[in-house]
């Protein structure tokens, strides 16, 4: 295996409107999702969760439930297989499933009951009797809850950051707001709960585990399972064909996936099949902690800003550490001479936090982008100005040069398509029947990411055929479209005549679908292995040739700040008597380099859109103040936007390529629309009524006297 | 309790003894082998379960097997033309628009598009028709609230709308 620094790809099929590749099958409902796929005489799993928020499990019966009819097996912490746990490297507290009697949080798994049929299974599991010694505990996040700092925040950045002097430049400022902003809890709830079918093999070379998971990353799973359960990676095999939808939830292997897999352990030979009921996804499967962002800004009469300090309290896990990390953004957005952030976590004995769409950023950014806001309105300042005021000339975190920041012309050009300049200045200016009237701007920003580390094949199947592999997951992105595009173009041939196989770890290694940094990561291994096979074995190769590489980081990656932006821009309106928050309008404007397929791509922005927009007006998970659970634990309750709720709503971008980041010359697009958008929602209600929210969701009670 | 029921599904006749417990989408996802229906919530909360159920469209995991015996149920598998390779319009404009994603709400959205035009073509009013006597005029406004049972987590409304108002007018 070969590691070449891939040429620029000359773009044909890149950047034209591919319809999605797997349609057909997703419209008829044939595309088989992991819980669908056929293994005969599977058992079904179902689990058991504690009811309790802080102690030890003291007795479990499974008597009752050996007794139902179909029930085979309730596994617990006293008969569960062992899971290697010495290491620390390779040990994910998250995943020490039923190893020991601790119990961390309410929700965490306790037991899990294999039968004949799921109804037996789900029967049983309501039939184990569990007994605990009750400790106390803690739960709420409240402002005087002690906080530590972490060593670092999601993923490896610093958790403080220091430069200048933020009190001496507030102290010189002429304007300074001082304001706390607050985010709610938040789930991810893809529309497919997460599910697997897995079956252990106790082979004569040794134990094969074999998944169909519905997961983020194929081989992030079986690389994270394999050592605890005493494996090789290889060992481990994983598919993930189709997934519905994971925003974050599925990028990591939770607790239900080992769960499943050391009950497969015990009935070897035989497949498992689990489910995670909706409800069961609110305790176990991650979500978004509540974020509290204390910001202030100082800043000269004419706007331009001295000082920015942005410190935050969020919630993490007793059981294991997330460290949103909510302030980066601030690190690089505008230009100051005196900025300041710090990461503040408070543990709770709760269930574990994770990634949810743009963890760090979309918080962040909405608390920046609403204290903007005010600064504009305490300034006298159009918003769209005060932001192209404190445009920095360099990265203001590392000082670099940007590989491309062109937020300004995003701001100009959605304040030209939205007709911004018609705005009144002042707010509470406009009224349309029982209806205030606004509109509200934000930035978006998301750093564009390349992992290192994945792989591609290219073999020659004859007649000017090419099979492309890599073993990345489509989650609904559209990978599978602009994978065999990416691959066309690197190859020199039509789309047509590109048979891409992905989902599957017996293809070559592949980084997890997250951080926006998909398709850059995977392309970069296709067309280094594309470039290498043409070099290898010329333009009329025989059939069954077959190269394999990786690509080499792009040096652009280390000389520039590599980051995608844009503007968003909202029209509210706000009804006078029930304060029900309505937004007719919705414009994202970006600059994401190279858009390799504008018909998925238009898909993925309109759709961080629109949970940009759910998270502004709907999505608060409410706990449970005496246990930490979350009683808003379905899709009656969790909030998220319906088709109604969705309007105008329309995502445009600048025509450009960033050179600098990979060889097909894209950023990547997953995250942004929902950066932002919250704030422009936000601030367009209070532009419609004068009453300034400074917390998400925006709901109707704000707005009542 | 155990019954016995014939359920059509996709034109292939079923008879089957169910528990009476049994709901039509558990029936037809893990008795059946027809997974076309997905499962969002299990609780007529998302949509994903739609079908055409006796030409309605209809939740199934909020129906009992036992109570639509002798039923006939169309999915999003059985809307298109297997033996000719050919979509049904809906879904061929789903395609055209890119009102998908994941796919996972996806042949919901279809049987409840297809469910819902049928609906609008008999006159039936909804939440927002002004004139609740007059034949209803499909404008955005009435294809979002009647497509509002179908949640979409993807966010793909704008192509959904677009492929169901190019379905509504053709």
């Amino acid at each position: 295996m070969t590691e070449l620094l891939p040429d620029p790809v000359p773009a044909q099929a890149m950047g034209t409107a591919h319809l999605r590749a797997d349609g057909p099958a997703k419209v008829t409902g044939l595309a088989t999702y992991a819980v669908e796929h056929p293994a005969d005489d599977a058992l079904h799993l179902w689990l058991v969760q504690s009811t309790v928020a802080r102690g030890r499990v003291t007795r479990i019966d499974p008597g009752a439930a050996l007794a139902h009819p179909g029930v085979v097996a309730v596994l617990d912490h006293t008969n569960a297989p062992r899971l290697v746990a010495d290491d620390p490297e390779t040990t994910d507290p998250e995943l020490l499933v039923l190893q020991d009697d601790r119990v961390a949080f309410r929700g965490q798994i306790v037991a899990a009951v294999l039968a004949e049929t799921s109804d037996a299974a789900r029967e049983g599991a309501a039939l184990v009797a569990v007994r605990y010694d009750a400790e106390p505990h803690r739960v709420e996040l409240r402002d005087d809850s002690p906080a530590y700092a972490p060593e670092s925040v999601n993923p490896d950045q610093p958790t403080d950051t220091d430069d200048g002097d933020v009190e001496a430049g507030l102290a010189e400022a002429d304007v300074v707001l001082d304001q706390t902003y607050r985010t709610a809890y938040e789930h991810n709830n893809p529309l497919e709960p997460h599910a697997l079918v897995v079956t252990w093999r106790d082979d004569p070379d040794g134990p094969r585990v074999t998944m169909v998971d519905s997961t983020q990353g194929v081989h992030p799973v079986a690389a994270t399972l394999a050592p605890m359960l005493g494996l090789e990676k290889d060992r481990v095999r994983v598919r993930a064909p189709y997934v519905g939808g994971g925003f974050g939830s599925k990028g990591l292997p939770h607790a239900p996936e080992m769960a499943a897999v050391l009950a497969a352990r015990t009935v070897p030979g035989r497949a498992v099949r689990m489910a995670v009921t909706r409800q069961q996804m609110f305790a176990l499967t991650g979500y978004r902690t509540a974020t509290v962002s204390h910001f202030r800004l100082g800043a000269r009469a004419d706007g331009t800003l001295l000082a920015i300090d942005h410190q935050v309290r969020e919630q993490t896990s007793a059981l294991k550490e997330y460290a949103e990390q909510t302030a980066t953004p601030t690190r690089m957005l505008y230009a100051a001479p005196h900025r300041r952030t710090r990461h503040r976590l408070v543990e709770l004995d709760v269930a574990v936090p994770s990634w949810m769409r743009a963890p760090g950023e979309m918080p962040g950014v909405y608390a920046h982008e609403v204290a903007m806001d005010e600064l504009a309105v305490a300034c006298g300042l159009d918003p769209v100005e005060l932001r192209l005021r404190n445009e920095p000339e360099v990265d203001p975190e590392t000082g670099k040069p940007f590989s491309g920041r062109r937020l300004v012309e995003c701001l100009e050009r959605g304040a030209e398509l939205f007709g911004w300049a018609a705005r009144a200045p002042e707010p509470r200016a406009t009224v349309d029947g029982e209806w205030w009237v606004g509109s509200g701007v934000a930035s978006a920003t998301y750093p564009t990411m390349t992992q290192a580390g994945s792989q591609a094949r290219v073999q020659a199947l004859g007649s000017g055929r090419y099979s492309v592999a890599v073993g990345a997951v489509d989650i609904g992105t559209g990978a599978r479209t602009v994978l065999a595009q990416i691959a066309a173009d690197a190859l020199g041939v039509r789309v047509d005549d590109v048979d891409l196989q992905i989902a599957d770890t017996d293809l070559p290694m592949a980084t997890v679908a997250g951080g926006s940094s998909g398709t850059s990561s995977w392309g970069s291994a296709v067309v280094a292995a594309a470039q290498l096979f043409r070099r290898d074995h010329g333009d009329d190769p025989d059939a069954g040739v077959h190269t394999t590489a990786s690509a080499s980081q792009s040096p652009g990656m280390e000389e520039y700040a590599t980051h995608a932006f844009g503007a968003v821009f909202a029209e509210a309106r706000v009804h006078r008597y029930t304060g029900e928050v309505r937004v007719p309008r919705l414009l994202g404007v970006y600059s994401v380099g190279r858009v390799l397929n504008p018909v998925t791509a238009r898909s993925q922005l309109l759709g961080g859109l629109t949970m940009g927009l759910s998270a502004a007006l709907f999505e608060e998970s409410y706990r449970d103040p005496r246990h930490g659970h979350v009683v808003t634990q379905d899709l009656a309750t969790y909030h998220v936007a319906s088709h109604a709720d969705v309007r105008g709503i329309e995502a445009v971008w600048l025509d450009e390529e960033d050179p600098h980041v990979n060889p097909m010359g894209s950023r990547g697009i997953g995250e942004i629309g929902i950066v932002g958008t919250p704030a422009a929602v936000a601030n367009a209600t209070f532009h419609a009524t004068g009453v300034r929210v400074r917390e998400i969701p925006v709901t109707a009670d704000r707005f009542v006297d | 309790m155990q019954a016995e029921i014939t359920l059509t599904v996709d034109g292939t006749e079923h008879r089957t003894t169910v528990d009476t417990r049994t709901t039509v989408l558990d029936l037809l996802r893990e008795r059946l082998g027809v997974t076309s229906p997905k499962k969002g919530c299990d609780h007529g909360q998302c949509g994903s379960c739609t079908v055409l159920l006796d030409g309605r469209r209809h939740l199934t995991c909020l129906a009992l097997a036992v109570a639509h015996d002798g039923a006939e149920v169309v999915t999003a598998a059985g809307l298109a033309d297997a033996a000719d390779d050919e979509l049904h319009p809906v879904q061929q404009a789903f395609l055209d628009h890119d009102g998908l994603q994941c796919g996972y709400c996806t042949p919901g959205q279809v049987c409840s598009a297809v469910g819902m035009l049928d609906e609008a073509k008999q006159g039936h009013p909804s939440h927002v028709s002004d004139d609740l006597e007059a034949e209803p005029e499909l404008d955005d406004d009435e294809i979002r609230e009647r497509m509002s049972g179908n949640l979409c987590r993807c966010g793909a409304y704008a192509g959904i709308l677009a492929a169901v108002r190019e379905a509504a007018r053709s």
